[in-house]
């Protein structure tokens, strides 16, 4: 072994590890730092504020309508993803060339830039010339005002961010059921067990792995939506759409309070943290039993 | 035992039938109508379904034929009757569109390659030689998989304002430079060769870069292949990092154009808007069309695995 023998895998590591520590590793400690400093981000001079900057976010209302939202647009969204597309998966998981060409199309908005989905989708939501107001008119219902009211902007997104996501979900469902061994299948056929005890007694359980994964996976990206907010409602109206990450957009590069808005950051961080070590200790129990 | 037992009942009740034919066809033929029933109620939900998806894309491709009062029709037209094709050039003159295509090439382009360039090397050392600290040094790689960039945009950007990088290519490209997503997914594939493959290799006094560059990595690439996608689409598709690391046209790329053309030609010229939109998706699609399997798999890899 010579030294060059030695020294070789942290060369080969290393250049990996540079990016990941000056980009991703840093900027965490970086902001838990700033999140206990008044800076305006021109001024030289940060002041320290203690833990002002959080004792401010929790006692404002605005924030706390901005958490309330966050987590109203991840529960619907998760829950009517992962319940959908659960469905979809067990009635689509068929290696015919048909469903092939479905599970396509599902899974088409999936790779689609958010840019595109968000401005397609304010068109179609337009409430005086929209689309989907055609279509429910056939059906007898009155114009909905979509993103321009606050009783139904969020609800809206909720539906945007669904379409766009639940061909994905299918796919990985569909991945998870043929994990499934066949014999298992054969044997609940053989007992005549009914279509639903098969569904709750085995495919449940057997697929409870992915759908803890998808349900972490899609909280993880729902608590830091951005870019359809960004597009269709910049968070109005009046609030009603306002969340976390668009939150800490704004006060951090349009009213530069930087200590407050890394505050607000380091608030996600936890939320987010806490889920992915949910999310990890469940894979790596997974990786145990198989 | 009691799956056995049922499956010899099956055949014995079957015999037992035979006398009652008449019933049996009756009911045989009320089956076949059943069967009918359900299938074309299935195709019909099938047909359903691939609409939910797929007109949204057909109404974007019409608008974007359209003149601003066709749009304004209802019921609506689905065919234009003589398609204004002017809207696209409308929609790339609202900016520098060839710049903001040159961007995103060059940005998408730059960031795959450099990404293959650091995280072969690094997931075939992870995978294969046993060093002290490679146990931490790979927890940073797994501290990076969980953080979503979109969780630290404030201190990246104080950070590359620092560096003067603001506005510039490298600002955009430098911190995807690597892949956490990337090494996790190259490390488990280098760990499935065998050993005894390196080892003959290694016998025959092969230097140790030509093991890799000669035999590992034409090994793993399929899995090479599914990153690239991945990572190519991602990145094109990006407009939350370009969007809050530019200030300036200099280094913006076609997502942000084209979100911008909403505030040259002002709000409710769909047509324009929706030409601009078809520039953005249609390479994309065109793409995902050609290599269906290939992308699915590999943004379905990323959950299963």
């Amino acid at each position: 072994m010579t030294v060059w023998h030695k020294l070789r895998p942290y060369g080969m590591v290393a250049p990996a590890i540079i990016i990941f520590s000056l980009f991703f590793i840093y900027p965490i400690f970086y902001m838990i730092y700033l999140s206990f400093y008044d800076w305006n981000f021109i001024s030289p001079t940060k002041t320290f504020v203690g833990i002002q900057n959080f004792v401010d976010l929790l006692s404002e209302p605005e924030f706390m309508q901005v958490l309330s939202n966050t987590t109203v647009y991840t529960v619907l969204t998760v829950t009517l993803t992962t319940a959908l597309s659960l469905l979809l998966a067990l009635w689509l998981n068929r290696g015919n060339f048909f469903y092939g060409i479905v599970q396509g199309a599902i899974f088409s908005p999936h790779i689609i830039s958010l840019v595109s989905i968000s401005l397609l989708w304010s068109w179609l939501m337009d409430p005086e010339y929209g689309l989907l107001n055609w279509v429910i008119g056939l059906f007898g219902f009155g114009k909905l005002q979509w993103l321009s009211h606050p009783s139904t902007s969020l609800v809206s997104l909720v539906i945007v961010a669904v379409w766009k996501g639940i061909g994905y979900n299918t796919l990985v469902f569909i991945a998870g059921l043929q994990s499934i061994p066949a014999d298992i299948y054969e044997a609940a056929s053989l007992d005549r067990s009914r279509p639903w005890t098969t569904f709750t007694k085995l495919i449940l359980p057997m697929l409870s792995p992915t759908i803890f994964f998808l349900v972490i996976i899609n909280m993880i990206g729902s608590f830091q939506v951005f870019e359809t907010i960004a597009i269709m409602t910049q968070g109005g109206p009046v609030n009603s759409t306002n969340t976390l990450v668009y939150y800490i957009y704004e006060y951090g590069f349009r009213f530069f309070k930087i200590g407050y808005a890394s505050a607000a950051g380091v608030i996600l961080l936890v939320i987010v943290g806490i889920l992915t070590i949910i999310y990890f200790k469940l894979l790596s129990n997974r990786v145990h039993y198989r | 035992m009691k799956a056995a037992n049922r499956a010899i009942e099956g055949p014995i009740r079957a015999a037992a039938g035979t006398p009652m034919n008449g019933i049996r066809s009756k009911r045989a033929l009320l089956r076949t109508i059943m069967n009918v029933v359900l299938r074309l109620a299935n195709a019909a939900g099938l047909l359903l379904l691939v609409l939910i998806f797929a007109l949204p894309f057909v109404w974007m491709l019409s608008t974007s034929l359209k003149t601003l009062p066709e749009t304004m029709i209802f019921p609506p037209e689905w065919i234009p009757r003589n398609p204004v094709w002017k809207n696209y050039v409308d929609a790339w003159n609202t900016g520098p569109f060839l710049h903001y295509m040159t961007n995103s090439v060059i940005i998408a382009v730059s960031i795959l390659l450099l990404q293959m360039l650091t995280i072969i090397p690094a997931s075939y050392a992870f995978a294969r030689y046993k060093f002290a600290g490679s146990g931490f040094l790979f927890s940073i790689v797994m501290v990076t998989l969980m953080i979503p960039s979109q969780l630290i945009f404030l201190p990246v950007y104080l950070e590359l304002s620092a560096f003067k990088l603001l506005n510039t290519h490298l600002g955009l490209i430098l911190p995807f430079a690597s892949s956490a997503f990337g090494i996790f997914l190259l490390r488990q594939a280098f760990r499935q060769i065998s050993d005894e493959l390196i080892e003959a290799a290694r016998l025959d006094q092969a230097a140790e870069w030509k093991i890799i560059v000669r035999i590992m990595v034409p090994m793993v690439k399929p899995v090479l292949v599914t990153f690239a996608l991945f990572s190519f689409i991602a990145h094109w598709n990006d407009y939350f990092w370009p969007l809050v690391m530019t200030t300036n046209e200099t280094a913006r790329t076609l997502p942000i154009g084209i979100a911008k053309i909403r505030e040259v030609e002002g709000v409710g010229t769909w047509n324009i808007l929706m030409a601009g939109n078809l520039i953005l998706v249609a390479p994309i699609l065109v793409v995902f069309f050609l290599s269906q399997r290939q992308i699915i798999k590999a943004f379905v890899y990323n959950g299963v695995k």
